[in-house]
């Protein structure tokens, strides 16, 4: 009993490490996002509060925890009040089986835990993406309950986009899964260790770089980044699916999408990129810092995860927004296609070169 | 492992997940609670009408929208399903063989028929 009881709680910090670590990656984000832009921009992005600006994501968040959530006359309530809960909770409970550090046990008042995953249970992606569908209904409802044209047309908008994508995304992970013969993020990360070549995007005996390609883009479409930003394309439809939204709720919908930014980031990094694993074993702590492999380890997968965030901001700063018929065209004629592909040639030589 | 070992092993990788969606669940419910508590409330008509420009909005906002929607949404769950049956598949690849190579060769080519099908009658155009 007692022994449950300790890995009860042991789940418990994790989960509030892990949620703490994301919230707070989302809060110096939007400042992040601001400055990296300003920079590309040649401005100097947010000076005021602080040194440099640094506190304003804190002015910000205190700002909208204050402010009056106008439930606009006409709107479903219940609906409303609830679609930013619904668009958020998904977003961060797919951190649940990401591998953030390496697969190892540690014990803990004589309990083996493993510290690096909150669960590694044997379906991990297929959690992650049947959850992160869930997200899409949050910005589905928010958009239908405001009763708002601008908010009905950004609602629809993202649901056909997030679905078109989604799709994409699915096809892309299957090579993934066929070469590491698993769906557990922990299996696939462990897959890859060693030099930078046993990585599923430059790995025998394909190289899945086209699924990175198909993964990265239908990812950015996924989380209504730009330039797919379709669904709140301010220049068109004031603020899309949440232009009804204001406070805390807005805040949600704002939480929501920086923490799915993180996610498909997480996903990308292990899937493709190797996870925890450095490009090179020299590079990981080795020999008589053995036993400090899980910070080199941790240290790499946040490095990665950052380079795809600064991706994110790098896309918003050079691409210009899509059409809608070009959006939906690209998706279903472009992506789709290669996508597919994809498979038929990594399934053939997978069973011709098999690996190991 | 016996059938109840199973089992508790089972509830003990999936509890984690569990108490995942219910803290994010009491974060997101207890954060609006307290928001909602410190809040000023001032509604008025004006501010409660939805946004249209600065106009008096005129209709109700939960129009007849583009059938075109409800189509991408049909294409989705249908080719969504054959991307869902390629995951198992793609999993146990290492142990089926050529068999199993074969099978889903032709499977992927029912699915490139029924897209190429999609393509040719216009259902992918969006005009």
């Amino acid at each position: 009993m007692v022994e449950v009881g300790i890995k009860m709680a042991f789940s418990l910090a994790q989960i509030a490490v892990v949620m703490g670590i994301v919230l707070l990656t989302v809060m110096f984000l939007t400042l992040a996002e601001r400055k990296v832009i300003g920079w590309m921009q040649d401005r100097m992005g947010p000076m005021e509060v602080g040194p440099y600006g640094i506190l304003q994501p804190i002015a910000d968040g205190l700002k909208l925890f204050f402010k009056e959530d106008i439930i606009p006359a006409g709107a479903n309530k219940f609906i409303f009040s609830l679609a930013p809960i619904l668009a958020l909770v998904p977003a961060l409970i797919g951190f649940a089986v990401i591998p953030f550090g390496p697969n190892m046990t540690v014990e803990l008042f004589g309990v083996q835990v493993k510290p690096f995953v909150i669960s590694d249970i044997n379906i991990g992606i297929l959690y992650i993406l049947a959850f992160t569908s869930i997200g899409a209904y949050g910005i589905i409802l928010g958009g239908w309950s405001s009763n708002s044209k601008y908010s009905l047309l950004g609602g629809l908008r993202a649901a056909a986009q997030v679905i078109s994508y989604e799709l994409n995304v699915g096809l892309a992970i299957v090579g993934v899964l066929l070469l590491a013969g698993s769906l557990s993020l922990v299996k696939i990360t462990d897959a890859q260790t060693g030099w930078f070549w046993n990585w599923f995007i430059f790995a025998p005996p394909f190289p899945q770089i086209f699924a990175f390609v198909v993964y990265i883009i239908s990812s950015v479409a996924e989380t209504n980044r730009l330039p797919f930003d379709l669904p709140e394309a301010e220049s068109e439809l004031v603020a899309g699916f949440f232009t009804e939204y204001s406070g805390m709720r807005f805040a949600f919908f704002f939480l929501a999408e920086y923490a799915n930014m993180i996610l498909v980031s997480c996903i990308a990094t292990s899937l493709f990129l190797g996870g925890w694993n450095a490009p090179a074993p020299f590079l990981q702590f080795h020999g008589s810092l053995a036993h400090l492999a899980w910070l080199s380890g941790t240290i790499w997968f946040a490095a990665k995860v950052y380079f795809f965030l600064f991706l994110f901001f790098w896309l918003r700063a050079t691409l210009p927004r899509l059409r809608y018929d070009q959006l939906m065209r690209f998706g279903w004629k472009v992506m789709l296609p290669i996508a597919l592909g994809n498979i038929l040639i990594t399934s053939i030589a997978a069973y011709l070169f098999p690996r190991g | 492992m016996s059938g109840s070992e199973l089992l508790l092993d089972y509830l003990a990788r999936y509890f984690p997940v569990l108490l995942f969606i219910g803290v994010a669940l009491a974060f997101g419910v207890v954060t609006l609670a307290i928001s909602y508590l410190v809040q000023p409330k001032y509604p008025e008509t004006e501010k409660l009408s939805p946004y249209e420009c600065g106009s008096e909005p005129f209709s109700d906002a939960r129009m007849p929208f583009p059938v075109r929607y409800y189509i991408f949404a049909m294409l989705f769950v249908i080719f969504d399903i054959e991307v869902i049956f390629l995951y198992p598949w793609a999993v146990v690849f290492d142990n089926i063989g050529l068999i199993g190579l074969v099978e889903m060769l032709v499977f992927i080519g029912l699915f490139v028929v029924a897209y190429v099908y999609a393509w040719r009658k216009g259902a992918l155009e969006w005009d």
